[in-house]
């Protein structure tokens, strides 16, 4: 593991939590928010300082120089990687945007003492890189939103036994994981509840319901701030995709591609503007579990693609509802309530954010959602479909909710509704990024490439079997002929890996290659079988 | 310089200077600039002249080149993963079918500059009018002259966006929205289809290239070698997405809905250029038509439905922009059906001929009493009301009958509404209640604060 040349993880991640102990204790809210303020770009600026430091090093994995935590612990756990370096970044962008977002008469109800701490955790989350500190900060990162909820005397009932559960099942399964030898009952036992954890926290139905009730009842900043980074997908990231067999990332595919229209679905009918929020999040955070269940470098890469799209432009497209719903309350889409005159910025920005989520072209979820259709569609057909009607669907639902808010007979007030400065530099900055992203895509889809690559060379390294061992009869031969290309890089890392591992004389006996690849060589690559000599033959 | 480079020039003038009108009508709007009504149409006009000479030169490339082979541009990789042979770029094609068509659409969206300069003079939405014109004209261009299924795919959305914001266009109506919101459904139906075949097309073949479907020699000659299974397949699904985007029955809803725009829009974007691109790209793909004859069997079908749907309905309007809608509609089902009967230039020549009357017949619409009088002081008597001769053949109760079917305009959208739409939304609100009773029990008490919103005030409706 490399090391980066300053402690930024440790300054970007204690900074907020040091922050969330004096902020809490401020009483003047507006001192309070500065502080959130100075606090959270300080941490922005240690993510991308990472970031950039491990660009520069050009390495698979860093950790943070005079890593305090390793000296307490005696083994690195905080850590980033290809896939994690710009992600963290992101959480921190998006904890800060929340804050600069939040309109002046609103500051009183918010506890940004709350904010802070959950973006500790976040970031937190985002470098773990030891199994059972992600178990830890993922059950304590629950906590926060709890807090609120009973602050503010809303029923906790929902969100308590879905993430409860979530809890549980998450540190039984890794155990049982962990403990048993893999084949053995209580391991697959413990994959299961592994598989669950991740399907509650994510939001797949029929387990989605927090998350509608959690929008229900808590602050809508800070909602968007706990579910936008889609810390269950990072969950299945770290603890399911490495380890997980072929039929448990089967059943992680038709759940989130079931949900993704099915919420889609439930976003046209909502008659309330944070449901529909929280049935179009769910729509694309299932997209993204989608693509991260294929496995295969394309679909992987699309899913971490769409992941970073989506966080942003949900993330921009929810900090302008609420923003519109901070001037006007809790607002129903059962009628029109003509804006456009009023917040004419607002208007605009809403749309451009609600079509890039949609992967409206020019923006940066168009590459990340073709990238995902055209890696799924390899292996799973009718995934590649649902997809596809699932984006149509949002897609309308987007429009009919901006026309709702935005057109129809003009809104009368006296009072002027014009979006803030600061509410506009907020949601143009994610604009930005999402167009910018979209108009010169190549090196973010690369490095989600290369992060793909990483995560499945990590996957492939753990597991005992090649990852397209278990295929059905009926699309074998559509992956024998589709998906050759695919095998054949997995084959040439494989091969890669395996000549790294042998000595120079091996490398020069070809009987010492044929020994490593064959059926009966000892090797347990080699019950990938006749396809991968074939293909490698092809090669 | 070299012909190559003077080509590159002119495709750079055709696609970036509609591409710059975008970005700069609608940059400042977003900054919080106001730009003045001058600029917005002078910069629209030089776009446009600047566009049409550069493709006129294109055109005179190709003419001076034999005109045998399509004139392609591939721009640099937009995006390029090479390891799964994943790229994106910019795919233009030049050749019989695309340079007239595109030369068209450039006339008729200098046309329409021109006169919605004075049209919408002091119109609030001005500015919004022509943000909007310039994403249909960098939408309509990029889709005309796509030689990618995602250039495509590119032009068709901006195109399916700047309609139904523009159908919307008097947003303070809610029936103009509303008719919006059914366009954009429509269209995004249309293009789930296009992209389903075309990712069905990746799966089934290994590429996603265009040239699969359209074939890789000069238009109309090309031939593809899809098997016929896969090429129907496919080949249905461009079928749905043409029909969605022309507006072919069952979709035909759609069009005296795009009607309620301001009058330039709909002259232009669903009587001349917009409604045509469904069938502009049945033409591009004639090739798979061509290999599967029960693909040209289903757009003649399609046409001909078209055509009787069209022409009963359009008989009993009452206003003139519905009259001229089903007008529209008649003609783009006859050019189906000259599609369907394997003809090639006859409906490209059609699509041409009818783009320019309908543009004529809709901008003079507004002025259509004064233009009877005129025409009727001309005459020097009333123009003649004669009784259809086909009505002699149809008893009384018949031709009820008939009158109502054509004022429900077939039933089509009733018949989409009750068999689809709402039966899908139906499955959905149940989902809906089932979700609040498992919320309410999980809570022990009621769960959803959003049911206690203040219903609409019904009276404060009424004043405004």
């Amino acid at each position: 593991m490399s090391e980066l040349h300053f402690p930024w993880l440790e300054l970007a991640i204690l900074l907020p939590l040091l922050g969330a102990g004096v902020v809490g204790r401020m009483e003047s809210p507006e001192r309070a928010r500065n502080w959130s303020l100075a606090v959270l770009f300080i941490s922005l600026l240690g993510t991308l300082g990472a970031w950039f430091d491990f660009v520069s090093l050009q390495t698979e994995l860093a950790h943070d120089r005079w890593d305090g935590l390793s000296w307490l612990t005696g083994r690195s756990v905080l850590a980033m990687d290809q896939f994690s370096a710009p992600m963290l970044a992101l959480v921190s962008l998006l904890g800060l945007l929340t804050v600069l977002g939040t309109l002046k008469t609103k500051i009183k109800r918010v506890s940004f003492g709350g904010i802070l701490l959950n973006q500790a955790l976040g970031l937190a989350i985002f470098s773990a890189h030891e199994p059972w500190l992600l178990i830890g900060l993922l059950s304590l990162s629950v906590l926060t939103p709890l807090f609120e909820l009973v602050q503010r005397g809303k029923p906790t009932g929902v969100y308590l036994t879905h993430l409860g559960a979530f809890v549980l099942f998450l540190g039984a399964g890794w155990w049982l994981v962990s403990r048993n030898p893999e084949g053995a009952w209580w391991h697959y036992c413990g994959g299961v509840l592994l598989v669950v954890a991740v399907l509650i926290r994510s939001g797949v139905a029929p387990l989605h319901c927090w998350m509608t009730d959690l929008f229900e009842h808590a602050p809508f900043g800070s909602s968007i701030l706990f579910v936008t980074p889609m810390a269950g997908a990072y969950a299945a990231v770290r603890l399911v995709v490495p380890e997980a067999p072929d039929w448990s990332l089967k059943l992680l595919v038709w759940a989130p591609m079931l949900t993704s229209l099915y919420a889609a679905g439930m976003a046209l009918v909502q008659q309330e503007l944070r449901r529909f929020f929280v049935y179009l999040f769910l729509s694309h955070a299932s997209l993204v579990l989608v693509g991260l269940e294929t496995a295969t470098t394309e679909a992987l890469a699309g899913g971490l693609s769409v992941w970073f799209a989506t966080s942003l432009s949900l993330t921009g497209f929810g900090l302008t509802l609420r923003s519109v719903e901070s001037r006007l309350g809790r607002i129903s889409l059962a009628d029109y309530h003509g804006l456009f005159e009023h917040m004419p910025n607002l208007a605009i920005l809403c749309l451009v954010t609600g079509l890039a989520s949609v992967g409206f072209p020019g923006t940066i979820g168009f590459v990340a959602t073709e990238l995902l259709v055209d890696g799924v569609i390899h292996r799973y057909p009718w995934t590649g479909v649902a997809i596809v009607l699932a984006a149509a669907l949002n897609g309308i639902a987007v429009l009919k909710v901006y026309f709702r808010l935005f057109t129809g007979p003009r809104h009368s007030t006296s009072i002027c509704l014009q979006a803030r400065p600061a509410e506009r530099i907020a949601v143009l900055l994610l604009v930005v990024l999402m167009i910018g992203g979209g108009l010169y895509p190549q090196p973010f889809l690369e490095s989600r490439f290369q992060a793909a690559e990483h995560l499945l060379g990590e996957r492939s390294g753990s597991q005992s079997q090649p990852m397209h061992h278990e295929v059905p009869d009926g699309e074998a031969e559509v992956l024998e002929r589709t998906g050759q290309e695919d095998s054949q890089r997995e084959l040439k890392r494989e091969f890669q890996r395996e000549v790294d591992t042998l000595k120079p004389e091996q490398i020069l006996s070809a009987e010492g290659f044929e020994t490593k690849w064959s059926p009966s060589g000892g090797s347990d690559k080699g019950e990938g079988g006749p396809r991968q000599r074939d293909a490698l033959d092809d090669h | 310089m070299e012909l190559t480079g003077i080509f590159n020039l002119m495709v750079v003038l055709v696609v970036g200077g509609p591409a710059l009108l975008l970005l700069g009508l609608g940059l400042p709007p977003l900054l919080g600039f106001k730009l003045s009504e001058r600029f917005a149409a002078s910069c629209s006009r030089a776009v446009i002249l600047i566009g049409l000479a550069a493709l006129v030169g294109i055109a005179i490339l190709f003419w001076s080149s034999g005109a045998s082979h399509a004139l392609v541009f591939k721009g640099s990789d937009w995006v390029a993963l090479e390891e799964v042979h994943f790229h994106f770029r910019l795919e233009l094609i030049f050749d019989w079918l695309s340079i007239p068509f595109a030369i068209l659409s450039f006339l008729l969206c200098g046309l329409i500059a021109a006169f919605a300069a004075n049209y919408m003079h002091r119109e609030p939405g001005y500015q919004r009018f022509f943000f909007l014109f310039a994403m249909f004209l960098l939408g309509i261009n990029t889709a005309i002259l796509a030689g990618s299924i995602e250039t495509l795919f590119l032009g068709w959305e901006l195109v399916g966006l700047s309609s139904a914001l523009l159908v919307a266009f008097f947003q303070e109506r809610v029936a103009p929205v509303e008719n919006g919101l059914r366009v954009w459904s429509v269209y995004r139906i249309a293009d789930a289809a296009f992209l389903v075949g075309a990712a069905l097309l990746h799966h089934l073949t290994g590429e996603g290239e265009f040239a699969r479907l359209a074939g890789t020699e000069g238009w109309p000659h090309a031939a593809i070698s899809l098997p016929e299974g896969q090429a129907f397949l496919i080949g249905l699904l461009m079928i749905v997405a043409a029909a969605g985007k022309s507006a072919l029955v069952p979709f035909s809803g759609w069009l005296p809905r795009a009607m309620e725009g301001p009058t330039p829009s709909s002259a232009i974007f669903y009587g001349a250029l917009s409604i045509h691109l469904g069938t502009y790209l049945l033409l591009r793909l004639s090739p798979l038509l061509d290999r599967v004859p029960a693909l040209s069997w289903i757009v003649l079908g399609l046409g001909v439905a078209t055509v009787l749907v069209a022409s009963v309905a359009g008989r009993v309007q009452s206003d003139v922009k519905s009259a001229l809608a089903f007008a529209s509609l008649t003609q783009v089902g006859l050019i189906s059906v000259e599609i369907g009967l394997g003809l090639r230039y006859l409906p490209l020549l059609h699509m041409i001929g009818h783009a320019c009357l309908r543009t004529l017949q809709l901008l003079r619409a507004p002025t259509l009493l004064r233009d009877y009088q005129l025409l009727e002081n001309a005459l020097g008597r009333h123009v003649s009301n004669r009784r259809n001769p086909w009505s002699f053949w149809l008893s009384a109760s018949s031709q009820l009958r008939l009158y109502r079917w054509g004022l429900e305009r077939a039933y089509l959208d009733a018949g989409l509404e009750r068999w689809l739409v709402e039966p899908l939304l139906a499955i959905f609100r149940w989902c809906d209640r089932a979700e609040r009773k498992w919320t309410d029990w999980l809570s022990g008490r009621p769960s959803r604060e959003s049911d206690e919103l203040p219903p609409t005030d019904e009276l404060l409706k009424e004043l405004r």
